[in-house]
């Protein structure tokens, strides 16, 4: 299942943004930041005793159960209240559910997570980024690897001369994304496929910011 | 036009080549002592393009040094800090100032350098940048439009020979070829055994090989290259006779075992040529050269 990954900002900066806001509701999510550990019941918890401890009032705590989802509307009106009486949101949530919070609380709203791509859950508690949704996906060439995602450069005609070992130039804990593509499709007898040079690749599939209307 | 250096290649005599590194500021004064103590004794002067992603006065400027002083540039290009239409641009620019040879490069991760926050952008890689200029020969940019004026270059790559493991590797440098690749200068090789069996394959490919030399200054360089740099394998025995060199006259033995490979190279006639980096001890290069008989 696709997961939005994230990781809680230093409270250094969730301090900072919380600057000269004394009333506080925070916000979590039941479905990616719950099993990333970063903004379910009991990271909300733990935000929320710290920042009582700071000497915030924490006017109330939800945990929705998708903050993405469009029905975050109603499920915030069950907290009407205790969100009325904040002067601010803090949000445990990724940025999807930050900006769907924001745009029905007549409120600021601060993120206290930085999300950092789209995961798939690879084994308990390993996400590994495997698209970027580019648009023009190759990987019906490249044995089901992604390389524009999983090289750390996006090649798209092999590897880069900073590979070791199978390993990505950056990361000994990551695996060089043409390594794997090499192996699986030697394995698979298609090598003929990467040995045909791609031409440059088109970034303007769908112009940022994708809008798509049926 | 054809370069003196794309003559040199097809000469069919073992060609050198060595590197200068620009400045990090506009101080130029080292870099000029370099390229004048370089451009009468090799081939061609590589200038390096932001090399380990550290940013420096320009690779283009250097090269246009190297020509005003009366050298012989080989401009690096890597396709870290320029898209598609960027590097067009400095090609056309370089054509214009009669820079004619161009190492085409994917370039190091923006991480590994001195501006980690840097957005990376590799629009193009090493491959599609070969085949980007063999299409601007044909008077076309890579929008498909055609360009008033011609260019010319004498472009070329790298490979690593000592890659582990080495297939996509090899599946690049093919590729590399077949974009347009017209010669390869090589990652540091040491192992010369090795090597030989790499040139075994590769002369079956229409290009010329520049095998790499980097200069060994120590023996914790060595050992320091061989943990950090990939691709490069300095074997014990090597690192051993760099330790075993008097206090204080390592860089010697450096020079020694630099020549006794060149020379070795040279006089097996097993590649075309070498690519001597000296990593800032440019000046040492006509020492390096006369070690191994060239000079």
């Amino acid at each position: 299942m696709i997961r939005s990954i994230t990781r809680q900002k230093t409270e250094e900066e969730i301090d900072r943004l919380l600057n000269g806001y004394s009333r506080i509701f925070i916000i979590g999510c039941g479905t990616c930041v719950t099993m990333t550990r970063t903004g379910g019941e009991p990271e909300v918890t733990a935000m929320q005793r710290r920042l009582r401890d700071k000497g915030k009032l924490i006017t109330g705590q939800a945990v929705l159960p998708v903050a993405c989802d469009n029905l975050t509307s109603e499920a915030l009106k069950e907290y009407g209240d205790q969100i009325n009486q904040a002067d601010l949101l803090l949000i445990m949530t990724c940025a999807f559910g930050v900006q769907t919070v924001a745009g029905y609380a007549n409120k600021m709203v601060v993120p206290a997570l930085d999300t950092l791509f789209m995961g798939k859950q690879t084994s308990e508690g390993l996400f590994n980024e495997i698209c970027s949704q580019c648009g023009s996906c190759i990987i019906g060439e490249t044995g089901g690897i992604c390389p524009v995602t999983s090289c750390h450069k996006g090649l798209v005609n092999g590897p880069c001369g900073g590979t070791n070992d199978g390993k990505c130039e950056i990361d000994s804990n990551k695996d060089c994304a043409w390594t794997l593509i090499y192996n699986r499709l030697e394995k698979l007898n298609r090598l003929d496929f990467i040995r045909v040079l791609k031409r440059p690749r088109n970034y303007q599939v769908e112009p940022t910011p994708g809008k798509w209307n049926l | 036009m054809v370069s003196s250096f794309s003559k040199a290649l097809q000469s069919g005599r073992f060609v050198v080549t060595s590197e200068v590194a620009p400045p990090k500021g506009t101080d130029l004064e080292k870099m000029i002592h370099h390229i004048e103590l370089l451009r009468d004794k090799v081939d061609a002067v590589n200038i390096t393009d932001h090399q380990s992603s550290v940013m420096r006065f320009p690779s283009l400027g250097g090269a246009l040094m190297v020509k005003e002083l009366g050298g012989e540039p080989i401009l690096q290009m890597t396709c870290r800090d320029r898209n598609r239409m960027a590097l067009e641009a400095d090609l056309l620019f370089a054509a214009s100032r009669g820079i004619n040879n161009v190492l085409c490069l994917t370039g190091d991760s923006i991480i590994l350098g001195d501006h980690k926050e840097a957005k990376a952008v590799f629009d193009l890689d090493s491959s599609q940048l070969l085949a980007a200029i063999r299409q601007m020969e044909k008077g076309l940019d890579l929008g498909g439009n055609k360009l008033e004026g011609t260019v010319s270059f004498c472009a070329g790559a790298i490979v690593t020979p000592e890659a582990n493991p080495i297939e996509p590797q090899l599946l690049k440098f093919e590729k590399k070829i077949e974009a347009g690749a017209e010669f390869i200068q090589t990652q540091a090789v040491y192992d010369l055994d090795n090597f030989k069996k790499f040139m075994n394959y590769a002369r079956q490919f229409p290009v010329k090989i520049l095998a790499g030399i980097i200069l060994l200054t120590s023996a914790p360089m060595a050992r320091f290259m061989n943990k950090n740099v990939a691709g490069v394998n300095v074997p014990q025995d090597l690192i051993d006779e760099m330790a075993s060199a008097p206090k204080g006259r390592a860089i010697e033995k450096g020079i020694e075992i630099a020549g006794r490979m060149i020379k070795r190279l040279h006089d097996e006639k097993m590649c075309d040529g070498v690519h001597i980096m000296a990593i800032g001890r440019e000046e040492l290069v006509p020492d390096i050269m006369s070690k191994a008989g060239l000079i």
